[in-house]
C-alpha cells in the first residue's frame, strides 16, 4: 500500500475554468492509495511547491500526483520539490489535465472533469506502482580524438587541448594542412593561406597536449558517449603513441592502436568534384579547362605558375563558370557550394594582379555573397580590376585552335555571347570526403543524400550528430568557407569541453531492463533498437542493455516475443492498471 | 575584350562608378519616360560597361532622358544614370557622332544661347527661334495662345545685371573649350 498525495492545480483559470477541481479532489480521495488530496491556485508557484514539502512530511507520503499541466513544463520542478522533502523523485508524476483536458474540451466542463478524474486516477496507479531509481553515472574518459587534420581538425584539436585536456588528431595524409595547404590565397585579406596555416600547423605539432597520427586512419569505433574505443591503422612506424591503451599490433607496414577517448570530433572535409562529370565543358578533356583548386596552384607563387596547360603560354582571356556542377540536380549536385562566387572573385582580382593586361570574365547565375565584407569584395572586384561578370550559365565549350570557346549568355542584356578564351576555370563544387559514408557507419552517425554528415537539428544542433559525443566541425557537414569552418570547429569544441566538463556523466535510470529468465537471446531487440543500446551477452546468451545508449524509447519492449524486455516505470503491469482506471 | 577606355571615360565625365550596378533593374523600373526608350537606363549602364561607345552615341535613349535623376535617387549603388546619359550626350555631340535627335541638339543650343546672352530664359524667343530652325511653326498655338492670354508668357525678355558672371560660367563649361578628359 502506498501513501500518495494528490495536488489539483488550477492554473489560474486555466484548468478551474472548464475542470470543477473540488469534484476532482473528492473523486480522488476515494482511491485506497491516496491518503491525501486538495486543490490549489498554482502548484508551480513557490507556496504550491511548499504545500508538498510540508503535506510529505504530515503525512508521510511515499508518492505524489501533481495534476496540473504537461510534464514537459513542470515535471522537473515538482519531481525537485518532492526529493527535497526526502522522496524519491520517480515517485512523483504529473497528471496533466490542462493540454489533454482543459484546454481542449472548455466547452464540455461536465466530460472534462470526470476525463481529469481519469486521468488523475490513472497516474495514482502508475506511481503506486513506481520503483524509487537513482540517476546513473558513468566514467567520461577526458580525452577527445579528432578525425581529419586540416584547419577544421586543427582548430577543434587546439581549442580542447588549449583547455587542458589530451587529444588525438588523426590524419589520412602524410601531413596536416588539409586542403587549405592547396590555397594560393584567402578572400577578404589577400594573406597567403599557407603562410596563416604553418603558423597553426607548428601550433598542433608542438602541443603538449596534441597527439598527431598521420597516415593514419580511424577503422573502428566501438562504445559511448564518454567511453568509446577508437581503432587507429598508422602506417608509418615511426609513430609511437604513448596514449594509447592497447599494445599495438605491428605488420610490416602497419601499426594498430586502441584508444580510450570521450568524444570524437569529424572533420573529414572536402574533395574534389570530378571533371569528368562535365562532358559539355570539355572537363578532363580539353587541358586548357581547370578546376579551381588547379587555377589556386597556378596563382601560387607570384603568378610565376600562370601557364596554360596546353602550350605554357600565359592566359590573357579566363573564363570563370560559376556553378559548374553545383546546383544542377540533373547532371551534378543539387546543392550550393556556398564558397564559388567568393573565391572566383579573389581569383580573378588575383590573376589580374599577376597578369595586368589580363582580362578576366565571370559567368554566373547569382552572386551569393553573403558574409561579412563579402559583397564589398565581390564589388571590389568589378570595378578594380575590371572582372566582367556575365549573368548566364555556359552552355557550351570547347577547342578551335588555340583558343577554348565558351558559349554562354548575358540575361541582364539579353544576347547570347561567345568568347574566345586562353584558359577556362570552372568552379565545380565542393563534395564529400568519399570514405564519409563509410566512416559514419563505423561511427553509427548518418549522412545525408549527397554524402556529407548530417547534424542532430537543422537549427538548432549544428555541430552535434545523433549520436552523443560525437561532434561535426567544416565541410564534413556542408561546404562552407575558412572562418565557417574555424567557428564550426571551435564549437564543436566546446561541446566537447562541456562533456569534459564533468568527471562523471548522469543519465536518466527511465531505460530498458532485461529479465534473464525469460529472455531467448532471439536479438529481436538489437534488431529494433534505434540507438545501438542492445547487444546479445557472448557467454550469456542474454540480451544487454547499454544504459548510457538506451532512451527509454520502448521500441525493444514491443519487438520482444517473451516480455523479457521492460523500460523502468513503465512496466506492462503499470500500463494494464492505468488503462483500467481509463476505460 | 570590351574598351575599358570608354567605361573610364564615361566615368569621368559623368562622376560615376559604373562598374558597380548590381542591374536590379531599380533605375529602370522607376523612370518616366522609359516607355520613349529602346533600351532603358539599366541596359544603357550594361553597354558602357561591355564597351558598346558606337551603339550608345547613336542611340535615340541618351535624347529621350529628361534628366530628373529619380534612377539616381532611387540606385542602390548611387550611380546616378542620368548624368552617365549626359556624359554619352556630349560624347556624341564633341565626337560628331550621327546624333539620332538632332531636334534635341537644336533646342539645347537655342535655350544657352538665350541664357548666354540675357541670364534668363525668354519662352517667346525661345519658342520663335525654335520654330524658325525647325520650320515646325503651327504646333502647340493653342496652348501657347492660352498661357499667353493668362500672362504667363512676357513678350520682353527681362536681363539680368551681372551678365558677366553668366559668361564666365559659360567660358568655363563650354565643352568645345574645356578639356574633356578621355581617361585611360
Amino acid at each position: 500500500m502506498s501513501r500518495i498525495g494528490v495536488f489539483i492545480c488550477h492554473c489560474g483559470i486555466n484548468i478551474a475554468g472548464t475542470v470543477d477541481v473540488t469534484a476532482v479532489v473528492e473523486q480522488v480521495r476515494k482511491h485506497p492509495d491516496v491518503v491525501f488530496a486538495a486543490d490549489y491556485k498554482y502548484m508551480c508557484s513557490d507556496p504550491g511547491q511548499e504545500l508538498i514539502k510540508k503535506t510529505i512530511a504530515e503525512y508521510q507520503l511515499d508518492g505524489v500526483v501533481v495534476a496540473a499541466c504537461s510534464p514537459a513544463m513542470h515535471e522537473t520542478t515538482f519531481r525537485r520539490a518532492v526529493a527535497s522533502a526526502g522522496v524519491n523523485s520517480f515517485r512523483c508524476e504529473c497528471a496533466n489535465i490542462r493540454e489533454q483536458v482543459s484546454w481542449v474540451h472548455q466547452d464540455h466542463k461536465e466530460e472534462a472533469t470526470i476525463k481529469a478524474v481519469a486521468i488523475s486516477r490513472s497516474i495514482i496507479e502508475k506511481v503506486s506502482r513506481n520503483e524509487t531509481l537513482e540517476p546513473i553515472t558513468a566514467a567520461v574518459t577526458h580525452r577527445a580524438l579528432v578525425i581529419g587534420g586540416g584547419i577544421a581538425g586543427m582548430q577543434a584539436a587546439l581549442d580542447v587541448a588549449n583547455a587542458g585536456f589530451p587529444v588525438i588528431l588523426v590524419e589520412r595524409q602524410p601531413q596536416l594542412g588539409g586542403k587549405m595547404a592547396q590555397l594560393s590565397g584567402t578572400y577578404l585579406n589577400f594573406i597567403a593561406a599557407p603562410g596563416m596555416l604553418l603558423k597553426i600547423i607548428h601550433k598542433v605539432n608542438t602541443h603538449p597536449n596534441i597527439q598527431v597520427l598521420t597516415n593514419a586512419e580511424v577503422k573502428n569505433v566501438e562504445g559511448y558517449v564518454g567511453n568509446f574505443q577508437v581503432r587507429v591503422d598508422v602506417k608509418n612506424l615511426d609513430q609511437n603513441p604513448a596514449s594509447a591503451e592497447q599494445e599495438a599490433i605491428q605488420t610490416p607496414s602497419m601499426v594498430e592502436f586502441t584508444f580510450e577517448v570521450g568524444a570524437l570530433i569529424v572533420a573529414t572535409g572536402w574533395e574534389r568534384y570530378s571533371q569528368a562529370l562535365l562532358p559539355e565543358y570539355g572537363g578532363g578533356e580539353i587541358p586548357d579547362v581547370i578546376d579551381g583548386l588547379a587555377f589556386e596552384q597556378m596563382l601560387a607563387d607570384g603568378g610565376r605558375r600562370i601557364r596554360r596547360p596546353s602550350d605554357g603560354k600565359v592566359p590573357n582571356e579566363v573564363v570563370f563558370v560559376q556553378c559548374a556542377g553545383s546546383r544542377d540536380p540533373e547532371r551534378g549536385v543539387p546543392y550550393c557550394s556556398k564558397v564559388c562566387c567568393m573565391y572566383v572573385a579573389k581569383q580573378a582580382m588575383m590573376y589580374k594582379e599577376r597578369v595586368p593586361g589580363g582580362q578576366p570574365y565571370i559567368f554566373y547565375i547569382d552572386i551569393r555573397s553573403a558574409g561579412k565584407g563579402y559583397d564589398e569584395y565581390v564589388q571590389r572586384a568589378m570595378t578594380d580590376c575590371h572582372a566582367i561578370y556575365l549573368r548566364g550559365k555556359v552552355s557550351k565549350i570547347f577547342r578551335d585552335g588555340g583558343k577554348v570557346i565558351v558559349w554562354g549568355a548575358d540575361t541582364l542584356s539579353g544576347r547570347s555571347l561567345e568568347i574566345a578564351a586562353d584558359l577556362v576555370v570552372l568552379a565545380t563544387p565542393m563534395t564529400p570526403d568519399p570514405g564519409a559514408v563509410d566512416l559514419g557507419q563505423r561511427l553509427h552517425a548518418s549522412t545525408d543524400a549527397n554524402g556529407f554528415f548530417t547534424e542532430a537539428h537543422v537549427k538548432l544542433r549544428p555541430v552535434e550528430t545523433l549520436t552523443a559525443g560525437i561532434f561535426l566541425a567544416g565541410a564534413a557537414q556542408g561546404p562552407k568557407d575558412i572562418p565557417e569552418t574555424v567557428a564550426q570547429a571551435s564549437a564543436a569544441a566546446a561541446k566537447t569541453l562541456q562533456l569534459f566538463s564533468h568527471e562523471k556523466m548522469t543519465v536518466s535510470p527511465l531505460v530498458a531492463t532485461v529479465t534473464a529468465e525469460l529472455c531467448a537471446g532471439c536479438g529481436a531487440c538489437v534488431l529494433a533498437c534505434p540507438y545501438g543500446a542492445r547487444s546479445i551477452h557472448p557467454l550469456w546468451n542474454i540480451a544487454t542493455v547499454n544504459a548510457s545508449l538506451c532512451q527509454g524509447c520502448g521500441a525493444c519492449v514491443v519487438a520482444c516475443p517473451n516480455k523479457a524486455s521492460q523500460v523502468h516505470n513503465w512496466r506492462p503491469d503499470q500500463i494494464m492498471a492505468m488503462l483500467d482506471e481509463v476505460l | 575584350m570590351p574598351d575599358f577606355n570608354f567605361i573610364d571615360q564615361v566615368n569621368t565625365l559623368s562622376e560615376q562608378t559604373i562598374e558597380l550596378c548590381y542591374h536590379c533593374h531599380k533605375c529602370t523600373a522607376g523612370c518616366p519616360v522609359v516607355d520613349q526608350m529602346e533600351y532603358g537606363p539599366d541596359r544603357i549602364l550594361r553597354m558602357v560597361q561591355f564597351g558598346e561607345k558606337e551603339k550608345l552615341l547613336k542611340s535615340d535613349d541618351i535624347w529621350v532622358c529628361v534628366g530628373c535623376e529619380t534612377c539616381g535617387a532611387r540606385c542602390p549603388n548611387e550611380i546616378n544614370a542620368s548624368r552617365v546619359l549626359g556624359a554619352l550626350r556630349e560624347i556624341a555631340y564633341l565626337e560628331n557622332a550621327a546624333i539620332a535627335e538632332p531636334g534635341a541638339v537644336k533646342f539645347h543650343r537655342i535655350f544657352l544661347s538665350l541664357v548666354q546672352r540675357t541670364g534668363r530664359m525668354h519662352e517667346v524667343s525661345l519658342l520663335a527661334l525654335h520654330k524658325l530652325w525647325t520650320l515646325n511653326l503651327f504646333s502647340d498655338l493653342p496652348a501657347g495662345a492660352r498661357l499667353f492670354m493668362m500672362g504667363k508668357v512676357p513678350l520682353m525678355p527681362s536681363i539680368i545685371k551681372r551678365r558677366s558672371e553668366v559668361k564666365r560660367i559659360f567660358d568655363a563649361t563650354d565643352p568645345k573649350k574645356k578639356q574633356v578628359s578621355h581617361g585611360d
